[in-house]
C-alpha cells in the first residue's frame, strides 16, 4: 500500500487514530480496493471501532493487487507519529504512508514546514481480520445530531464516570449516569439530562428502551466528530444489544460499536454462574433473543493463505458453525473471564455478586454455550471471538 | 537554610557597611532572570557556582558524561560586585530555586521579586534577600566545598560539524522524542541527510531530517559525515534549555563529543547562554 494524505486530511486521519486509541491498544490495518479501513477493538471485545477512508480521501491511493493483506500495529506508536495534534494543521503539509511487506514495516513520512522531514518506521504484526457485523438499518431507534449537542451533554458527566444510560421516548432522549447496583445509592449523585427531539437532526423511535454503555468510547468519537464537524448517528435497540455510533461523509465513514449492559439481573447472574460452573447450562430464554439481527460479531478467522484453495468461507453466512471457531470462541470467553478475575482486587467468589463488567455480559449474551452450538444449528450465528494469538498475549 | 521575614525593609536601605563582609554581591530587579535560566540546567541537585568579574557561571553535571553551564553576564545584574578574581562555591540548586520563587514566582507584568544575593566567602552561607511588594525574605543556604567541574576539552578548533538552528524547529521534535529509545542519534553531514535526529524505540525507528537550506537553518558548516549516539536520558534535560531559547548551535568535535549552545533571551530582552556538553554513547561504524 502506498498513499498520500495532504492538507487538512492529515489532521482528520490523526484525529481518527486518536479516537481509535480510546478503544484498544492495537490498530488493525487492512488496505482494500475501496479504501483504507483502520480498526480497533478493546481487550474484552466489548467495543469496536472502524474508520474507513475512501480512496478519494487520499491524494494518492494505490494498493498492490496481491492477495488480501492485513496487519496490526501498536496504536501508541502510530499516535506518536501524530503526537502534536494542535500544531499538525500548521506544520504538516503532506503525509505519506507506505506499507512494505518485505521489510515488515509501515513508514509514515510527514513533510513539514521549513523542509523538516519526519520519518517513522514502525514494525507490524500479521493479524487476523477484524470485522464487526452489524446492520444499521435493522435498528429500532435511530438518531442523528450535531456533535455539539452531544458534547454539551456529556460534558456534565465527571471524567471518572464509566457508563452512561440513554433512554428514549417518542419525543425525548435522556442521558443519565449509570450507578452500580452494588454502589450505595444514597451516596451516589445522579445526573440526568433531557434532550428534546427537535434538537436532533433526525429522531426516530420505534421502541421505548434504555441502554447503558461506556462513556469513554463515546467521548473518543465526539472528539473526532467535533473536529471534523460531522453529525453523529446513533442506533440502538434494547439493553444487551450493542449501540452503534457513526459519522459519515463523502470520503470517510466511522462506526463505533459498543456493548450495552443487560438490564435483566437474572440474566446477568446466569452469565456469571455459567462461567464458573462448566459445562454451562443453556439459559432457556437465550434462543428467544433476537440476536441474529443486531449483535455484532468479530470474524477473526485467519485469512486463507496463498496456498488456500477456493474462496474464503464467510463464517457469518454459514447456517451451521464448524467446530473450530466454536472452540476458539469458547476459549476466548473463558480467557476473558480469567482476565477479569485478575483485575479484581478481592478474590473472586463464585457465588458472589454478579460481575457488572460489560465484557462478561457481552460475551454471555452473544455466545451460546458451546454444547448448544454444536448440537443445534443456529441461523446466522454470530460470534465474538479472538484468535489464539490474542490468548497467548494475555498478561 | 533559614528564613527570616521582616516587613518594610526595602533592599535599597541595606546599609553599605553590611556589604563590606561579602566577597560577592549581585542584585537583580527581577529574580526571574536568574531563576529561569537556572531551571534550564536543573537536572541534579548540586550546582557549582563560579563568579568572576565577567559574571556568574553555574555548572551542573551528571554521570561524568553530561555537563550543563549557564552563563549570566555581569551586565545582566543591576549590581555585580566581586572582591576576588574568582569566587567559587557549591549549593543545592533545587533549594536555591525554591528560594528564588518564594513569593510564588508570579509572572504578572509589573510584579517582580527583587533579589540581592550575597556570599561572605569560604564557609559562609549564600544569603538571598528577596523583596516583593515591600515584604523582604532573607534566605540563607549552606554552601558546600565546590567540586572541580569536568573539563570536556571541547575546543572550537576541533569542531567537525556545526549547525545553528532556530530553536522553534527543534522544540517539536524534542518534545515528541520516542523515550523508549535508549539513544538519540545525531547525524551531521555535508551531503544528505545533512542534519538528522534518529531514535530507535520499541515500536520502530524515527528520523527527523533538516535540509541545509531550510529557513530554520541559520548556519550550516559540516565538513565530514558524522553519526554519534547520545544517551537519551542524558540529553532529555536539555529540552528545558531548548524551550527557553531562541537559537541553538549544535556542534560535534572529532571525538564525537556534542556541544549544544542555547541563546536565551530573558524577560528584559537581554541575552544569556546555556551550554550542554555530552559524551557520545558508543562508536558507530
Amino acid at each position: 500500500m502506498d498513499c498520500v494524505v495532504t492538507g487538512g486530511n492529515v489532521k482528520v486521519l490523526a484525529k481518527a487514530i486518536h479516537s481509535l486509541s480510546r478503544i484498544g491498544d492495537e490498530l488493525y490495518v487492512e488496505p482494500q480496493e475501496d479504501g483504507l479501513p483502520l480498526r480497533s477493538v478493546n481487550s474484552s471485545r466489548s467495543a469496536y471501532a472502524c474508520f474507513l477512508f475512501a480512496p478519494l480521501f487520499f491524494s494518492r491511493y494505490t494498493i498492490t493487487s496481491e492477495e488480501a493483506f492485513r496487519c496490526k500495529i501498536a496504536i501508541k506508536s502510530v499516535q506518536a507519529v501524530f503526537r502534536s495534534l494542535a500544531s499538525l494543521e500548521k506544520t504538516v503539509e503532506k503525509c505519506h504512508i507506505e506499507l512494505d511487506r518485505k521489510k515488515n514495516r509501515i513508514t509514515f513520512t510527514l513533510y513539514c514546514k521549513h523542509g523538516l522531514l519526519k520519518t517513522h518506521n514502525l514494525s507490524f504484526q500479521d493479524s487476523e481480520s477484524l470485522q464487526a457485523v452489524f446492520d444499521k438499518d435493522s435498528y429500532a431507534n435511530v438518531f442523528r445530531a450535531q456533535p455539539r449537542l452531544l458534547v454539551d451533554t456529556v460534558v456534565h458527566f465527571p471524567p471518572s464516570l464509566e457508563e452512561v444510560t440513554v433512554a428514549v421516548s417518542d419525543d425525548r432522549m435522556w442521558f443519565r449516569n449509570h450507578v452500580d447496583d452494588e454502589a450505595e445509592l444514597s451516596k451516589a449523585m445522579l445526573t440526568e439530562l433531557c434532550l428534546a427531539s427537535d434538537e436532533f437532526d433526525h429522531f426516530a423511535v420505534r421502541a421505548h428502551s434504555s441502554v447503558t454503555f461506556c462513556l469513554k468510547e463515546l467521548r473518543g468519537l465526539l472528539v473526532f466528530a467535533e473536529s471534523t464537524g460531522l453529525p453523529i448517528s446513533m442506533y440502538f435497540d434494547e439493553p444487551g444489544s450493542p449501540v452503534v455510533l457513526s459519522v459519515t461523509d463523502s470520503v470517510l465513514e466511522g462506526n463505533f460499536v459498543l456493548a450495552t449492559l443487560s438490564d435483566d439481573p437474572n440474566h446477568r447472574k446466569n452469565n456469571t454462574r455459567r462461567a464458573h460452573t462448566p459445562p454451562p447450562p443453556p439459559p432457556d430464554d437465550f434462543m428467544n433473543d433476537d440476536i441474529d439481527s443486531y449483535l455484532i460479531a468479530m470474524d477473526t478467522s485467519m485469512a486463507p493463505g496463498p496456498s488456500a484453495t477456493g474462496p474464503p468461507t464467510p463464517p457469518l453466512a454459514e447456517p451451521t458453525y464448524s467446530k473450530q471457531p466454536v472452540a476458539a470462541s469458547h476459549r476466548t470467553r473463558i480467557h476473558s473471564e480469567e482476565e477479569e478475575e485478575e483485575e479484581e482486587d478481592e478474590p473472586a467468589d463464585s457465588d458472589g455478586p454478579p460481575n457488572k463488567k460489560f465484557c462478561s455480559l457481552f460475551f454471555g449474551s452473544v455466545l451460546p454455550p458451546s454444547s448448544q452450538m454444536s448440537t443445534q444449528p443456529v441461523k446466522s450465528q454470530v460470534v465474538l471471538a479472538s484468535d489464539s494469538e490474542d490468548d497467548t498475549q494475555a498478561e | 537554610m533559614c528564613l527570616r521575614f521582616s516587613a518594610a525593609m526595602p533592599l535599597s536601605t541595606q546599609s553599605q557597611a553590611d556589604d563590606e563582609q561579602y566577597v560577592l554581591v549581585a542584585s537583580l530587579d527581577n529574580a526571574r532572570n536568574l531563576s529561569n535560566i537556572l531551571k534550564a540546567i536543573t537536572f541534579k541537585d548540586h550546582a557549582i557556582f563560579n563568579a568572576t568579574p565577567n559574571g556568574l557561571k553555574v555548572t551542573v553535571e551528571d554521570s561524568k558524561c553530561l555537563q550543563a553551564n549557564a552563563f549570566i553576564q555581569a551586565e545582566i545584574f543591576q549590581e555585580f560586585t566581586i572582591k576576588e578574581d574568582l569566587v567559587g562555591f557549591q549549593v543545592n540548586l533545587t533549594v536555591l530555586l525554591d528560594c528564588l520563587n518564594i513569593f510564588g514566582g508570579s509572572s504578572v507584568p509589573g510584579v517582580s521579586t527583587a533579589l540581592r544575593m550575597c556570599y561572605g566567602g569560604y564557609g559562609f552561607p549564600l544569603t538571598l534577600f528577596l523583596e516583593e511588594g515591600g515584604v523582604v525574605t532573607v534566605c540563607k543556604i549552606n554552601t558546600q566545598e565546590p567540586d572541580e567541574p569536568i573539563d570536556f576539552e571541547f575546543c572550537s578548533t576541533n569542531v567537525t560539524n556545526k549547525v545553528i538552528l532556530q530553536s522553534e524547529s527543534l522544540k517539536e521534535p524534542f518534545s515528541e522524542l520516542d523515550m523508549t529509545s535508549e539513544v538519540l542519534q545525531i547525524t551531521m553531514s555535508p551531503s544528505q541527510p545533512y542534519f538528522r535526529l534518529s531514535t530507535f524505540g520499541n515500536s520502530g525507528n524515527a528520523h527527523y531530517d533538516y535540509p541545509k537550506d531550510s529557513d530554520m537553518m541559520e548556519l550550516f558548516q559540516c565538513t565530514k559525515t558524522q553519526t554519534n549516539r547520545y544517551k537519551m536520558s542524558l540529553l532529555k534535560p536539555s529540552t528545558k534549555a531548548l524551550a527557553l531559547s531562541c537559537k541553538v548551535s549544535v556542534r560535534t568535535d572529532s571525538r564525537g563529543f556534542l556541544s549544544l549552545q542555547y541563546l536565551v533571551r530573558n524577560d528584559d530582552g537581554q541575552i544569556c547562554f546555556v551550554e550542554y556538553y555530552c559524551c557520545p554513547d558508543e562508536e558507530v561504524e
